[in-house]
């Protein structure tokens, strides 16, 4: 089937090329990398807890495994959480960033580099567009949500959904 | 006067008035009323200014209806993750909004079907009024269906008019003009995606969008055919069918199939595709996947 379906598409790209150029190419699978530059919307941060500096500048980091108490008890990791814990996403200097494996320092706006570390396929996939979802136009600039509009960091498995209502059943006698 | 001779007399009078009509036919065909894509540019023009000015009185605010042709090296084709679909069904709303279907009678251009697991895809036992508290149920699989946009369409050769075409970007329109309702196309499509309005179709003036194009979203009267133009009012501006901008888990993906670097082309490199009634060589452009 896959090989059938590519000479199809393979014929209609030589038939296309009668010198009518197609018009600008989709944002390429860029390359990974600091330089690249996406277009996300905000992180979807709960209303004023950003930036986090405004109380941690103050604080010293807690690496300790425990239930959160006094701040944050909404958030209970359940994410390879016996591997991992949360300073090894949340960097313990600055709290207004996200850190890798190797220490680098990623923006919360680019906060898919972080998870693809572990979920390189995804992360190749979500560039080309392909999981997740991308807005804006075909043929030009395209807006991709962030890993964190679709799946917690700290749940990440995607949550049900009610759905939309049931087309009418054709009534007795019409045809539908 | 021999039967004979009755019967000669009446096969000649046949003829005469046949090749009346034929001729009638000729000069209504070559001066009269055009399909739109044999219209010349500025009697097209016109006409869809008396359309803006008919609907835009019908909406109660202003209406555009745009002409815009495909787009050189461009074939448009889609692609659908089966392994991420949930059967929420809000594609077939955002559907229904963005192109003026009809609210009652209720016309839906997408049509979910729930499907078992452990029987793979099998339209003879899909159901599409799963009703449930959530999606996705448990040993279930969600199937959308609309138009194919197949390469090798069975509806359009079987129109008596002329009336529906493949246009060179690979959409498959009809001119609502020239529907007479006789719903071959209807029988020829394998897939159920073409839609009759048996009765004038109700869109409360609120909820009509104003961006149409003269192909696509433009409303329907009574008696003619309609099915999923890929958007042709947005996408060939650019921009990407409702369906896939309104996915929650962004199972629904669109380019061009012409372009090497589109999602389309990803895809159909990377992943495991396949199309729905292979069998029967309709070829589609849309096609199904799992990401996983
Ligand atoms: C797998 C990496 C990872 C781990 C582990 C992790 N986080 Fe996060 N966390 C993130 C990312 C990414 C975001 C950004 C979400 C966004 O863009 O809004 C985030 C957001 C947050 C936020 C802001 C939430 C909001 O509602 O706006 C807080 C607070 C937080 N994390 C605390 C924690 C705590 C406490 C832990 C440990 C129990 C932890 N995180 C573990 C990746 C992680
Ligand atoms: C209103 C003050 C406040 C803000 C704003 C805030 N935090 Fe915290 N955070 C705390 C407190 C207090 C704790 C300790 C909670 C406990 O030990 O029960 C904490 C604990 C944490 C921890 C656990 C590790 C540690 O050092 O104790 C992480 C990770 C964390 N916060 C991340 C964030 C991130 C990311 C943001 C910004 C999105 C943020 N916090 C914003 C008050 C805050
Ligand atoms: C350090 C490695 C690591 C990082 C970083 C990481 N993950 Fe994961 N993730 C895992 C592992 C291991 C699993 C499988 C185990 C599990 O589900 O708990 C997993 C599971 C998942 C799942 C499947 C959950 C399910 O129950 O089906 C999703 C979705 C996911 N991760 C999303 C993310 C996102 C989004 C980020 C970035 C915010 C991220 N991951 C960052 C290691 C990681
Ligand atoms: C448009 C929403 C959306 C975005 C954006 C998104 N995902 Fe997903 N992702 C899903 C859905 C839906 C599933 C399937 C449901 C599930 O298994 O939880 C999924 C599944 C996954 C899984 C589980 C494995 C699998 O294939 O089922 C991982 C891991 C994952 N996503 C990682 C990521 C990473 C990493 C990013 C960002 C680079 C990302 N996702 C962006 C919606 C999204």
């Amino acid at each position: 089937m896959r090989l059938a379906l590519l000479m199809v598409v393979g014929g209609m790209v030589s038939l296309g090329g009668d010198g009518q150029k197609p018009p600008a190419a989709s944002a390429k699978p860029a390359a990974a990398g600091a330089t690249e530059h996406l277009e996300v919307p905000p992180p979807p941060f709960t209303e004023g807890l950003f930036p986090c500096s405004g109380c941690h500048a103050g604080m010293t980091a807690n690496r300790t495994r425990r239930t959160l108490k006094e701040m944050h008890d909404d958030i209970v990791l359940k994410h390879d959480e016996q591997h991992r814990w949360c300073l090894d996403c949340h960097d313990a200097a600055d709290r207004d960033w996200l850190h890798l494996a190797s220490g680098e320092r990623v923006p919360f706006e680019e906060s898919y580099r972080l998870c693809g570390q572990c979920h390189g396929e995804k992360l190749r996939d979500w560039r080309a567009g392909v999981h997740g979802r991308r807005t804006g136009s075909w043929s030009g600039t395209k807006k991709y949500l962030l890993c964190a509009h679709c799946h917690n960091p700290h749940q990440p498995r995607f949550h049900a959904l009610a759905p939309k209502p049931a087309p009418v059943r054709p009534s007795r006698g019409a045809r539908q | 006067m021999s039967v004979e001779e009755q019967e000669g007399q009446v096969t000649r009078r046949m003829f005469t008035t046949g090749a009346a009509a034929g001729v009638a036919t000729f000069i209504m065909t070559a001066c009269g009323p055009k399909r739109l894509h044999e219209m010349p540019r500025e009697r097209l023009r016109s006409a869809m200014r008396e359309m803006e000015r008919e609907y835009s009185a019908r909406a109660g605010k202003g209406v555009t209806v745009s002409d815009t042709p495909a787009l050189p090296g461009v074939e448009f084709a889609y692609a659908l993750d089966i392994s991420r679909c949930i059967g929420c069904r809000r594609c077939v709303y955002a559907c229904v909004d963005e192109n003026n279907q009809s609210r009652d009678p209720q016309v839906h251009w997408i049509r979910v079907l729930s499907m078992d697991k452990e029987k793979g895809v099998s339209f003879a036992e899909s159901n599409p009024y799963y009703n449930p508290a959530e999606v996705p149920e448990e040993g279930k699989f969600y199937v959308p269906v609309a138009c194919q946009q197949c390469r090798n369409a069975p509806c359009t050769k079987v129109c008596p008019t002329g009336a529906t075409w493949t246009e060179p970007d690979g959409i498959v329109v009809i001119d609502y003009d020239w529907c007479i309702g006789c719903r071959y196309c209807m029988a020829a499509c394998p897939y159920g995606a073409r839609h009759f309005n048996w009765a004038e179709p109700v869109i409360p003036k609120d909820v009509v969008n104003g961006e149409m194009h003269v192909l696509g979203n433009r409303p329907r009267p009574k008696g003619v055919v309609e099915k999923c133009t890929f958007c042709i009012q947005r996408t060939r501006q650019g921009r990407y069918p409702a369906c896939v901008e309104v996915c929650p888990v962004g199972a629904r993906k669109f380019g061009n199939l012409l372009d090497k670097d589109s999602e389309i082309r990803y895809i159909i490199e990377h992943k495991r595709v396949l199309v729905l009634k292979e069998e029967l060589h309709t070829v589609p452009r849309f096609f199904y996947f799992y990401a996983t």
